[in-house]
C-alpha cells in the first residue's frame, strides 16, 4: 500500500511546522506530507495540536515557524480564502451553518466565491452536490434547524461545493451514533473515489484505522508516530500518549 | 504651567478619582467580565442610583451614602428582575450577542428619558457636610467630597471582592462563565448564579451613583460619557479580575486627572475612550488577561 | 422587469418630490418640510446602518459620530469657501468613507460586542477633538448663513427637503443592490459565521472594509446638509446619542436583513416621533423609541418585516 502511494506526487507539504501561543508550544516543528489522492489519517489526544494544525494548513491561524507547500507552491502568508480557492476544503469540528440560509443557500456562497461556476448552474451543481452527500431532500430548510448528524453532512457538502483537492475532515462523526459514522464514512470514502485527497481528524479509533492509508499520531504538539494503521496500533509511544504513564 | 505641585496635586486628585472609578465599574466586572453580559446599561444604573440619592436627599436632606446603602437591596432585585429578562428573551434561546446588546442600548436609553422626563437636563447636586471642605496637607489639597467617596469605594471594593473570591456562591459566581462544567461538579444551578452575579452588578450601582452625585453634580446624559470608563477598566483590567478592575480604574484616574490638569478639562472625556479603543485594538486580554 | 420596478418606483417618488418642490403643484405647509426632512434623513441612517449591522452583523454604535463629522466638514467646507452644498455632500461623504474604512480595519482585531463598544468610543473621542477644535466652533458651535430661498425651488428647505429625498433613494437604492449581489450574499456569510465565510473562499476583510466604507459614506452624505437645516450646529446637537439610537432601533424594528426593514423602520419611527414632538413632547417620543427597541427586540427580532412574512406564510398554510 506504501508503495502504491510512494508513485503518487505529494500534494501537501508541512514542514516544521511551530506555532506558540504565549509560551505555550501547541505545534512542534510538525513535518508531514500528504500524496495526491491519499487518505490520510490524523489522530491525538486532547490538546495534541491536531485543530491547530489544520488551521496552519487553512490558513485560519499563521504559523511561527516552518513552510507550507500546496502543489509545490507556498501557502505562508496567503489568507483562508486563497488557499480555498487554491483547493484546501475544511470541514469544522463545530458546525458552522450560515443560519440564515436554507442548506442550499450555504452551497452558493463557496460556489459563488471558490469557484468557476456560472451563475446559470449554481444552484444544479448545489443540489447535485447535496445529493452525493445525502441532504437533497433537506435543500430548502433553515440550515440553523437540522439535526446533528445533517450539520456534519452540511459541512462536508459547503466544504465540497469549494470543489477541493484536498479535504480536511475535522472531526466530522464526533457525537455520532455508530450508524451515522459508518454514513459520513462512506461518504468520504466515495469522495476520495472520486480522486479527493482525504485528511482525517478523528478521535473515533475504529473509523480513523478503516478509512486511513496512513496515519500521523501527534502528542503535545510533536509528531510521535506515523505509517499504515497497523503500525500505528503497535506503536509503544503511541500507546503511552493515550494511555498515559 | 507644569510645577511639582501641580503634578502631586493631579496625582493625589487621579488616585481619589481612580478610586472612585473602582467602585463604578466594579458592578461591570461582575456582570460583564465574569458574566459574560454585556451590560452596556451599566452607567445608567449608577445615574439612576445618583437621581435617588438626590431625591432623598432633597426631600428629607437624607444622607447620599446611606440613600445608597439602603437602596443598594432593591437595586439587587431589579438586576434580578432585568437578567430573568435578558436571560428568557436572549441567553435560554442562545439569541445573537447583538441582539442582547441593543436590548441593554435601549434600557440605557429608556432610564436616561424617563430620568429626563422627570427631572429635566439641569445638573443637581446633594447636600452633606463632608461637600466642600478642603484638606491641606503639605501644599496638596484634599476635598473631602473626594475622600469621603474613595474610602466609601474601597470598603465596597474590598467587601464584594472577600464576597467574591472566599464565599460559596461567590466562587460560583467567578466560574459561571469560564467552567460550566466545574460549575456542575459544584451542583450549582448556573442560571440561578448568574441571577445572582447580575443582581451583585446592579446592586453595586446603587452606592456608585450616589458617590458619583457627591463627586460632582449630575443631569441624566452624564452616563453615557462613564460608558467609556467603565469599558476601558473592565477591558484594561482583563476582564473579570477584581484587583485588576482596581489597578485599571487608578491608572485610569490618575491619566485623565493628569491630562485635564494639564491639557484642560474639555479633553478629559478622550481620555478614557482613547485608552478604551488603544486597550481594544492592541490587547484585547488587558493588562492583567488570562 | 421585476428588477427595474423599484427604479421605477424610485423615479415616480422622486418626480413627485421635484412636482412639489419646484413646481408647487400642491401648496405644502414649510413644516412638512421641515419634518419629512428628518424622516427621510433618518433613512438614510438607517440604511446605513444597516448596511454594517443588519447584513454584516457587526452593530455601531457610532452612528452620531458619522453623522457629526458629515456635518462638521460642511462647516469646514463653509468656512474655508463657502462651498454650495452639492459640494459637500460628496465630500462629506468621502470623508466618512474614509472614517468607515478606519473603522473596517478595527474589525481585524475586533469582532462583537468589543467592536461595538470600540465604536461607541470612536464617536466620543471625535466629539472632543471638535469641541477642542476652535476653527469650527468648539464647544460653542457654529453658524451658517443660507440662503432664504434657491431657485428654482423657492423656499430653501424645499431644496434640502428634495436634496434629501434623492439621498434617500440613492441609500435605499445601493443598500438593495448590496443585499442582492453576490457581495451581500458574501456579507450576510460573515454575519452567520466569519470563519467559515472566509473557508468557503469568502474575502471576508475585502467585504468587510466595503460594508464600513459604503456605511460610512451614507451616514456622511446623511449629515453633509444638517448645518443649512438648522443653521447653527453645536457639538451636542450633532453628536447627539438619538441618532445613534434611531439608527439601531429603526432597522430592529422594521427588520435588519432587508433593505426594507430600515425604510419602514424610519418612515413609521420617525414620522411617530416628528408627530409626536409636536403635540406631546419630545422628551416623550424619545422614550417610545427606546421601549419599542426594547419590546422589538425581545418580542420580534426578525421586526415588522418578520411579523409580515409570519403572517403571510401561515395564511398560505392555512
Amino acid at each position: 500500500m506504501t508503495d502504491d502511494g510512494a508513485a503518487r506526487g505529494v500534494l501537501l507539504d508541512a514542514r516544521a511546522v511551530t506555532k506558540r501561543f504565549g509560551g505555550f508550544t501547541a505545534l512542534d516543528e510538525v513535518s508531514l506530507g500528504v500524496r495526491t489522492g491519499e487518505r490520510f489519517g490524523m489522530i491525538g489526544p486532547n490538546g495534541s495540536g491536531k485543530t491547530t494544525m489544520i488551521n496552519c494548513i487553512s490558513g485560519t491561524l499563521a504559523n511561527d515557524g516552518g513552510e507550507i507547500f500546496f502543489k509545490g507552491g507556498k501557502l505562508d502568508g496567503r489568507k483562508p480564502h486563497e488557499r480555498t480557492r487554491l483547493g484546501i476544503a475544511r470541514s469544522f469540528q463545530i458546525p458552522k451553518p450560515f443560519r440564515s440560509m436554507t442548506v442550499l443557500e450555504n452551497l452558493v456562497i463557496p460556489l459563488e466565491y471558490a469557484t468557476h461556476t456560472g451563475p446559470a448552474e449554481i444552484s444544479e451543481r448545489g443540489m447535485s452536490i447535496l445529493e452525493t452527500i445525502g441532504l437533497a431532500d433537506r435543500a430548502g430548510e433553515n440550515s440553523g434547524k437540522l439535526t446533528q448528524i445533517d450539520m456534519r453532512k452540511l459541512e462536508l457538502a459547503r466544504a465540497m461545493a469549494t470543489e477541493p483537492e484536498l479535504l480536511i475532515s475535522d472531526e466530522a462523526m464526533a457525537g455520532l451514533s455508530s450508524s451515522e459514522v459508518d454514513d459520513i464514512l462512506e461518504i468520504l470514502f466515495r469522495l476520495n473515489g472520486e480522486g479527493i485527497t482525504i485528511i482525517m481528524i478523528e478521535h473515533i479509533m475504529r473509523a480513523v484505522m478503516r478509512f486511513s492509508e496512513r496515519i500521523v499520531v501527534l502528542d503535545a504538539g510533536r509528531k510521535i508516530a506515523e505509517g499504515a494503521p497497523d503500525d500505528i496500533v503497535n506503536d509503544p509511544e503511541v500507546e503511552r500518549a493515550y494511555l498515559g504513564e | 504651567m507644569f510645577s511639582i505641585e501641580l503634578l502631586l496635586n493631579a496625582l493625589v486628585a487621579g488616585v481619589l478619582l481612580g478610586g472612585f472609578y473602582a467602585a463604578v465599574s466594579l458592578g461591570l466586572t461582575v456582570s460583564f467580565g465574569q458574566l459574560n453580559i454585556v451590560n452596556i446599561a451599566h452607567p445608567a444604573f449608577v445615574i439612576l442610583g445618583s437621581y435617588i440619592a438626590y431625591m432623598c436627599n432633597s426631600a428629607w436632606g437624607l444622607d447620599p451614602i446611606l440613600v445608597g446603602l439602603a437602596f443598594a437591596p432593591v437595586f439587587f432585585f431589579v438586576g434580578i428582575g432585568v437578567y430573568r429578562i435578558y436571560y428568557e428573551s436572549f441567553e435560554r434561546k442562545d439569541a445573537e450577542a447583538l441582539r442582547g446588546l441593543a436590548f441593554f442600548f435601549g434600557v440605557m436609553f429608556i432610564i436616561e428619558v424617563g430620568l429626563i422626563l422627570a427631572y429635566g437636563v439641569d445638573f443637581r447636586s446633594v447636600q452633606a457636610p463632608y461637600i466642600g471642605q478642603n484638606w491641606k496637607i503639605g501644599g496638596i489639597g484634599v476635598p473631602t467630597r473626594m475622600l469621603v467617596p474613595f474610602c466609601v469605594s474601597l470598603t465596597m471594593f474590598g467587601a464584594v471582592y472577600l464576597y467574591m473570591s472566599r464565599t460559596f456562591n461567590g466562587r460560583a459566581i467567578m466560574a459561571v462563565a469560564q467552567d460550566r462544567l466545574a460549575l456542575q461538579l459544584m451542583a450549582a444551578d448556573p442560571v440561578r448564579i448568574k441571577q445572582l452575579g447580575f443582581g451583585i452588578g446592579i446592586g453595586t450601582t446603587a452606592i456608585a451613583g450616589a458617590l458619583l452625585i457627591i463627586i460632582i453634580p449630575i443631569e441624566p446624559s452624564v452616563g453615557r460619557l462613564y460608558i467609556g470608563q467603565v469599558f476601558a477598566i473592565a477591558v484594561l483590567a482583563g476582564l473579570g479580575s477584581i484587583p485588576g478592575t482596581l489597578v485599571a480604574a487608578l491608572v485610569l484616574g490618575v491619566a485623565e486627572s493628569v491630562v485635564s490638569t494639564f491639557f484642560g478639562p474639555s479633553w478629559a472625556p478622550a481620555v478614557a475612550f482613547g485608552i478604551l479603543l488603544l486597550a481594544l485594538a492592541f490587547r484585547p486580554q488587558g493588562l492583567f488577561g488570562r | 422587469m421585476k428588477l427595474s420596478s423599484f427604479w421605477l418606483w424610485a423615479a415616480v417618488i422622486a418626480l413627485l418630490g421635484a412636482a412639489l418642490t419646484i413646481f408647487d403643484i400642491v401648496p405644502v405647509n414649510a413644516f412638512v418640510y421641515f419634518a419629512g426632512y428628518v424622516v427621510l434623513q433618518y433613512v438614510v441612517l438607517a440604511t446605513a446602518w444597516n448596511i454594517m449591522g443588519g447584513y454584516m452583523g457587526y452593530v455601531n454604535f457610532g452612528t452620531a459620530g458619522f453623522f457629526a463629522v458629515g456635518a462638521y466638514t460642511s462647516v469646514v467646507l463653509y468656512n474655508l469657501f463657502k462651498a454650495p452644498l452639492l459640494l459637500m455632500i460628496p465630500v462629506s461623504g468621502i470623508v466618512c468613507g474614509l472614517l468607515g474604512l478606519a473603522m473596517g480595519y478595527l474589525t481585524l482585531r475586533l469582532r462583537g460586542v468589543f467592536f461595538a463598544i470600540a465604536t461607541l468610543a470612536l464617536a466620543i473621542v471625535l466629539e472632543t477633538l471638535v469641541i477642542n477644535w476652535d476653527y469650527v466652533g468648539g464647544a460653542t458651535g457654529a453658524y451658517i448663513l443660507r440662503d432664504r430661498e434657491i431657485a428654482p425651488f423657492g423656499d430653501y428647505i424645499e431644496f434640502l427637503f428634495f436634496t434629501m429625498l434623492l439621498l434617500a433613494i440613492f441609500a435605499v437604492g445601493v443598500a438593495r443592490w448590496i443585499e442582492r449581489s453576490k457581495a451581500g450574499r458574501g456579507i450576510a456569510a460573515i454575519r452567520d459565521d466569519e470563519e467559515a465565510a472566509e473557508c468557503a473562499g469568502v474575502p471576508t476583510l475585502k467585504l468587510k472594509l466595503v460594508a464600513t466604507t459604503v456605511s460610512g459614506f451614507l451616514m456622511g452624505v446623511a449629515g453633509a446638509p444638517f448645518v443649512l437645516y438648522v443653521g447653527f450646529v453645536e457639538p451636542s446637537s450633532a453628536f447627539n446619542l438619538v441618532y445613534a439610537v434611531n439608527s439601531i432601533a429603526m432597522p430592529m424594528i422594521g427588520g435588519a436583513t432587508t433593505w426594507v426593514g430600515p425604510l419602514i423602520g424610519a418612515l413609521l419611527l420617525g414620522t411617530v416621533q416628528q408627530v409626536a414632538t409636536v403635540t406631546i413632547s419630545s422628551e416623550l417620543n424619545l422614550l417610545i423609541v427606546g421601549v419599542l427597541l426594547v419590546f422589538f427586540v425581545i418580542a420580534a427580532p426578525e421586526g415588522i418585516v418578520g411579523l409580515v412574512r409570519k403572517w403571510r406564510r401561515s395564511g398560505d398554510d392555512g
